[in-house]
């Protein structure tokens, strides 16, 4: 959607409905700038580029068809999963939407778990039967990609309780946790997300729901989606929630902001909402040809990539040069290179991994259709190949 | 109402008669008292002492942060309950009515049984969802669902129902300790039923019937409330000469098939007897299970008894027609026996 703006004459792309500005939103409240000193800089840009190589190389991947089913990019929003989890400690819990992959590797999931959980082989994070929408990492407190739009938004209130019962119950205030719930602005439309909200709020649990705004929920931009989608926060007032946007094409200003919020959360125990205002580059998944959008507006966006910004930054500071950016290129690179070689050399499942992981504990007489053993003793011979059902 | 017969290894179940609700909540209390993870959340059950008194007195023991009075909100609290799970906590959610369950479908479908599986392994969801299921009392078609039928089609899901309130308390501490989500289905005609339950604590297993009747002529396979009226039906067909074997499932996931083919074996004649739909129902699957294993067993094929295929009515008369009842049981045994 685009307008021209009265005041310059300009076109104005319209994405989060911010009328006169840039459609990036300043956030409302400029957060302090914690120093932050090269090294981690250079960890953040290291982390951006192998989610952008990921990405990209993931694209190859569903295009030679090594990835099946729907696969979404993470392409553009970077600066959100490495800014965001730079906030947090190991120790807080993390969960997440159907566009997994770049807050599985912020996380600090391998590549090669990840990509080998694309592939569907039993390399990756969950053998191969989550698939691209399902990231778990128990040992990175990462609670799950979650396919159904808005089903993790109470699975994030959920982690809060249990961090709050557990200190308050069981062992008396020591682990002081914070969950972090990300979610699509697609998301404010279910009733789940409502829902997650007024428990978060009544509960006082220490969550925040990060929306990233990208301005699409699939194919409709927010505008035809989402009641007041020029100001999110609007729906964090109803609930008595404390909202704040950031701007999340700037890792800086996503891991300021989010420091804010996230030592606010731990400090009262109450829930945020946060507008991250960010781009998706690519379409909604492989399969959109993004059609409802201008390749206009897609090159304003881009012109704002949160790599390039990131860089910018470095190279402002002299903490970057041509030399290490391009060392850091090429070692992402490699680093994906290998792990998509190493996950199309995972073997695929074995036939008896599909009556594994059912159960905590395999219980009953009878797996899958097995044939009862007790008949077996019998004499009885099941009617089918037993091979065939391990 | 006949009383339980203990099963072996099973204790006796003494003489203290209780009602099935002080069962639950003997089974709850009992639970929270020995692992601090357990807490008990949903609508009504602190402050109001649980709609239909089952948390009765449970709040002012362990206090709100364990007894949780939840807004009507089932989707965002079931999702919250396995949220906790998933973080190591072990939330018993209680659903006023299964019927209300259905808005919550998504996370106790889509996510409770599914998280294992999903997620190769690494994140189970140790949590039990329980409270009123099935028809009776007149409360029409949106407050009489029997959900079984519904829920046991999806792989992941344990399904435990009780016929007395001697397995309400067992089982329901049975369901507390597992680690998988279980679906603990109760009836709100049963609440107030009394029954022998030892002072001693006592678990049953999952998976195992239990033969209440021995009989030698036809065998009545069921679970839950219906159980009651197998019992009923037995002692009516006996004065026929029609001798019948009952048997309660207990559980129907896991479903345990030796019980009741052992008996199909002796009596070579079967009845299966459902609350739910017969379309698609566990009872449908407990059928298809039997004949094929007792395929050369059976003198007739394996008859069913369901809740009639229509939408549950308010009026009493209707309403009593459309349960599985004594008289319809009866029928069934006799056209399966050749009695009809």
């Amino acid at each position: 959607m685009t307008r021209v703006s009265p005041s310059t004459g300009q076109r104005v792309f319209d994405v989060h409905g911010a009328t006169e500005r840039p459609a990036i939103a300043p956030p409302r409240h400029a957060p302090v700038q914690p120093a932050v000193d090269d090294a981690t800089l250079t960890r953040w840009l290291r982390d951006m580029l192998l989610i952008r190589e990921f990405e990209v190389r993931c694209m190859q991947a569903y295009q030679d068809k090594k990835i099946g089913g729907f696969c979404h990019v993470y392409i553009g929003q970077e600066a959100v999963a490495v800014g965001c989890t730079a906030a947090i400690e190991a120790k807080d819990p993390m969960v997440t939407a159907y566009r997994d992959h770049g807050h599985a590797l912020a996380r600090g999931m391998s590549a090669r778990a990840c990509m080998a959980e694309m592939f569907g082989r039993i390399g990756g994070c969950a053998k191969g039967k989550g698939g691209s929408m399902h990231m778990f990492d128990r040992a990175n407190n990462l609670f799950g990609g979650h396919g159904i739009v808005g089903a993790q938004t109470p699975l994030g209130a959920g982690l809060a309780f249990a961090t709050k019962y557990e200190d308050e119950v069981i062992n008396g205030g020591r682990s002081n946790r914070v969950t972090l719930c990300f979610l699509g602005d697609g998301a404010l439309n279910q009733g789940a997300f409502h829902e997650a909200m007024n428990l978060a709020g009544l509960f006082n649990l220490p969550v925040i729901f990060i929306v990233e705004n990208n301005g699409y929920s699939m194919g409709t931009s927010i505008h035809r989606g989402t009641t007041m989608g020029h100001d999110l926060s609007s729906k964090a007032l109803g609930y008595g929630i404390d909202a704040e946007v950031i701007d999340g094409m700037d890792v800086l200003e996503v891991h300021a902001g989010m420091s804010k919020v996230v030592a606010d959360a731990r400090r009262r125990s109450r829930p945020w909402f946060v507008d991250m205002r960010c781009y998706r580059f690519k379409g909604h998944s492989m399969s959109d040809p993004r059609k409802y959008r201008t390749r206009e507006e897609e090159e304003v966006f881009e012109a704002g990539d949160p790599i390039g910004r990131l860089e910018r930054v470095m190279r402002d500071r002299g903490a970057l040069d041509d030399l290490r950016f391009k060392e850091m290129q090429k070692a992402v690179r490699e680093e994906v290179r290998d792990a998509v070689k190493w996950a199309d050399e995972s073997p695929a499942p074995s036939v008896g991994e599909l009556h594994h992981d059912v159960f905590v504990e395999p219980w009953g007489p009878y797996t899958g259709t097995s044939f009862p053993p007790f008949l077996r003793e019998q004499g009885l011979k099941a009617p089918w190949r037993e091979e065939e059902c391990p | 109402m006949s009383s339980a017969e203990a099963a072996v290894g099973e204790p006796d179940p003494g003489s203290r008669q209780i009602e099935f609700r002080d069962a639950l909540r003997e089974a709850m209390s009992e639970e929270m008292r020995r692992d601090v993870r357990v807490f008990l959340l949903g609508e009504e059950v602190a402050q109001y002492h649980g709609a239909y008194k089952v948390s009765r007195g449970m709040v002012d023991e362990f206090g709100e942060r364990r007894i949780i009075d939840t807004p009507i909100s089932e989707s965002g609290f079931a999702g919250m309950a396995i949220g906790a799970a998933m973080l190591g906590l072990r939330p018993i959610v209680e659903f006023m009515s299964w019927s209300f369950s259905l808005v919550a479908a998504d996370p106790i479908l889509n996510n409770a049984p599914k998280m294992l599986y999903m997620s190769g392994g690494q994140f189970g969801c140790p949590i039990v969802f329980r409270g009123n299921d099935g028809a009776g009392g007149q409360l029409g078609s949106t407050h009489s669902w029997c959900v079984e039928g519904l829920y046991s089609n999806v792989p992941g899901v344990k399904i435990a129902i009780p016929s007395c309130p001697y397995d309400a308390k067992g089982l329901l501490k049975t369901a507390i300790r597992d680690d998988d989500p279980v679906f603990f289905l109760e009836s709100e005609r049963m609440l107030s039923v009394k029954g022998a339950v030892p002072e001693e604590e006592y678990l049953i297993p999952f998976g195992r019937g239990i033969v209440r009747r021995r009989g030698a002529d036809c065998t009545l396979a069921s679970w839950g409330r219906p159980v009651n009226f197998c019992l009923e039906a037995a002692e009516e067909l006996a004065k026929e000469g029609i001798d019948c074997e009952v048997i309660d499932l207990r559980t129907i996931r896991p479903l345990d098939l030796e019980t009741v083919v052992r008996s199909v074996q002796r009596t070579n004649c079967c009845v299966v007897v459902d609350q739910s739909w017969s379309f698609g129902s566990p009872g449908s699957e407990l059928a298809a299970q039997v004949h094929a294993a007792c395929f050369d067993d059976l003198d007739n094929f394996v008859h069913r008894v369901h809740s009639a295929d229509v939408p549950t009515p308010y009026a009493s008369n209707l309403e009593q027609e459309y349960l599985p009842n004594v008289r319809r049981i009866c029928e069934a045994v006799r056209h399966a026996t050749y009695r009809a």
